[in-house]
């Protein structure tokens, strides 16, 4: 049992992480109906940047953790929404019209050259940072003397999930800013004659996807203390299927499969083997695939005749 | 009086097809001008010139801007309706997943994007944006009331009957403070009762707000009671233009729509 539940928490941390990449696939999806395979890099690209402000910082005399997260999380989340924007700007608009493998292939495309451009620049070695939050709380002591904890890291990225996830529904539902995201989502042509200005608004979900994706490589990066220029490309294809098995274009639906699919990944390890957990978590996608294709909280599409 | 809208020699081409051919006239402000004639004579597209989904070959659609003329062929959607453009679909656009009252926000984005300072002044819940906010509610729900929908404000729009949804994108073009109201069809599909509901909204709206209406519509009753000035058009080009007395009893019309006489009856 306490096994069980100390697994439950492994889960949900890296679910949540999960989560927060794949809030970025499927928000663009909803937008402009294009899955943007560049976004595990942007990922990526985050983590590095969140890295080097720490090491930066530290250097520079400053040890108060907590001014450390916060700038480190500022930082990635500016410079990936920037590279979000740029990526957007330069190379999914002029395609906006293209059939709809173009942008695919050069989503693709620029997914490889950004892990290049980082191998290059930051060179190829693993990059890895001493941890700087630790300890944490015991929670339960199960009969066999197996302790279950919660370390304060985890804490600290529940409480960050819970905060933008929260931040982000208000931001959708209550804001002009949402109002036109859900508008130019629906109808592109029909919200730019409301008055919406549907490229803007393409490049803010841009900068935000982005920016999400950016906490969750700092994230890792303090969780497991080691990055590398390819961790994109897996962590990217987890979201992904995270954003699909909880329903593209869904943004709680984006949450709870990153969940689920971090509770899977969690328990088979725990209790099976560890080196088949991503066919595990695959195998769920192809179940829920074949019995709800819309996903866990997407919306079947129905024609109207 | 001056031309609110003045469209010039307007030609559109698709490969070989010439769907609207030098096509020029003038839409007066304060009145509804109706644009008819034959499925396929070329009204949704030059529609679809003014609103800028289509980028005309030659010709201008000029609009007046308090004194000044602006082009408005090859400006993005949203610029477009900013300069106080609006219009409505044939077949239905509202956005579905949206409750009614929020179809009726979105169009009066600009204004509130304004406001809130790109959302900004709105989560921070500023009093300026505040107010703007409660202005917009205001109009959405005036509006709403004015076409019979307060009661559903919350429902998504497509629980909407068919009629409650064009008279909802009416309303929702109407929020968008145009100056320039362009209904492609608002009648299709309606019961005759609804009509002429329709028709006393619109000539009722046109009036209130002093606002000029573009009207394609193929009901003919309709037309003639509401429109202050007819233009037909006829495989692209127009063939009449003038009062309702004058288009009814006009020989080009009566052959566009009833074909030619043959030489015997001649």
């Amino acid at each position: 049992m306490a096994y069980f539940v100390q697994q439950l928490i492994n889960g949900l941390t890296l679910g949540s992480i999960y989560g927060l990449i794949a809030i970025g696939y499927t928000m663009v999806y909803g937008i402009i109906g294009m899955i943007n395979f560049a976004h595990g890099e942007i990922y990526m690209i985050g983590a590095f940047v969140g890295l080097i402000t720490i090491l930066a910082l530290m250097s520079a005399g400053i040890a108060s953790v907590p001014i450390l997260l916060i700038l480190a999380i500022l930082v990635a989340m500016v410079i990936a929404g920037l590279y979000g924007w740029t990526i957007e700007r330069l190379i999914y608009r002029p395609l906006r019209g293209a059939p709809r493998l173009a942008p695919l292939i050069s989503a693709i495309g620029l997914s490889i050259f950004l892990q290049q451009y980082v191998q290059l620049t930051q060179g190829g070695r693993v990059k890895t940072l001493p941890p700087l939050i630790s300890g944490g709380f015991t929670l339960m002591r199960g009969d066999d003397g197996f302790t279950v904890g919660i370390s304060n890291f985890q804490i600290v990225v529940f409480l960050l999930t819970l905060a933008l996830m929260a931040g982000l529904t208000l931001i959708i539902n209550r804001t002009e800013l949402g109002r036109a995201q859900r508008a130019a989502a629906a109808d592109p042509l029909m919200a730019a004659l409301c008055g919406v200005d549907v490229d803007r608004t393409i490049s803010v979900t841009f900068i935000i996807g982005a920016a999400l994706a950016a906490v969750a490589g700092v994230m890792v990066v303090l969780y497991y203390g080691v990055i590398d220029f390819f961790i994109g490309f897996l962590a990217g294809l987890k979201a992904f299927t995270a954003a699909v098995l909880g329903g593209v274009g869904s943004l709680p639906g984006a949450l709870l499969g990153g969940l689920v699919l971090g509770l899977v990944e969690s328990f088979w390890s725990a209790y099976a083997d560890a080196a088949y957990k991503d066919v595990a978590a695959y195998a769920i996608l192809v179940l829920v695939l074949i019995f709800r294709p819309s996903g866990l909280m997407g919306r079947p599409e129905v024609e109207k005749v | 009086m001056t031309a609110l809208l003045s469209i010039k020699d307007l030609t559109m081409r698709f490969g070989g097809l010439v769907a609207i051919d030098s096509v020029s006239f003038d839409v007066r402000p304060e009145a509804i001008t109706a644009l008819i004639g034959p499925n396929g004579a070329g009204k949704t597209t030059l529609f679809n010139c003014v609103t800028g989904f289509y980028r005309p070959r030659s010709g201008s659609i000029r609009l007046d801007c308090s004194g000044r003329l602006t082009e408005l062929s090859g400006q993005p959607g949203h610029c477009i309706a900013q300069l106080g453009i609006a219009r409505t679909f044939q077949n239905i656009r509202l956005f579905a997943n949206m409750t009614v009252l929020e179809n009726l926000l979105v169009a009066q984005h600009a204004e509130l994007m304004r406001a809130s300072a790109f959302s900004i002044a709105g989560i921070l819940g500023l009093p300026s944006y505040r107010r703007a906010e409660k202005k917009a509610l205001d109009k959405a729900r005036y509006w709403l009331d004015r076409v019979g929908l307060l009661s559903r404000a919350n429902e998504p729009a497509q629980f909407l009957s068919y009629g409650q949804q064009r008279r909802l994108e009416i309303a929702r073009a109407i929020c968008s403070g145009p100056r320039l109201l362009c209904l492609d069809e608002p009648a299709a599909g309606l019961n005759s009762r609804e009509t002429i509901e329709l028709a006393s909204l619109v000539r009722a709206v046109s009036q209130e707000l002093g606002l000029a209406v573009l009207l394609i519509e193929h009901d003919m009753s309709l037309v003639m009671e509401i429109s202050d000035h007819i233009v037909v058009l006829d495989y692209g080009r127009k063939i009449a233009e003038g009062s309702p007395a004058s288009i009814r009893g006009d020989k080009a019309v009566i052959a566009a729509y009833l074909g030619e006489p043959d030489g015997e009856a001649a």
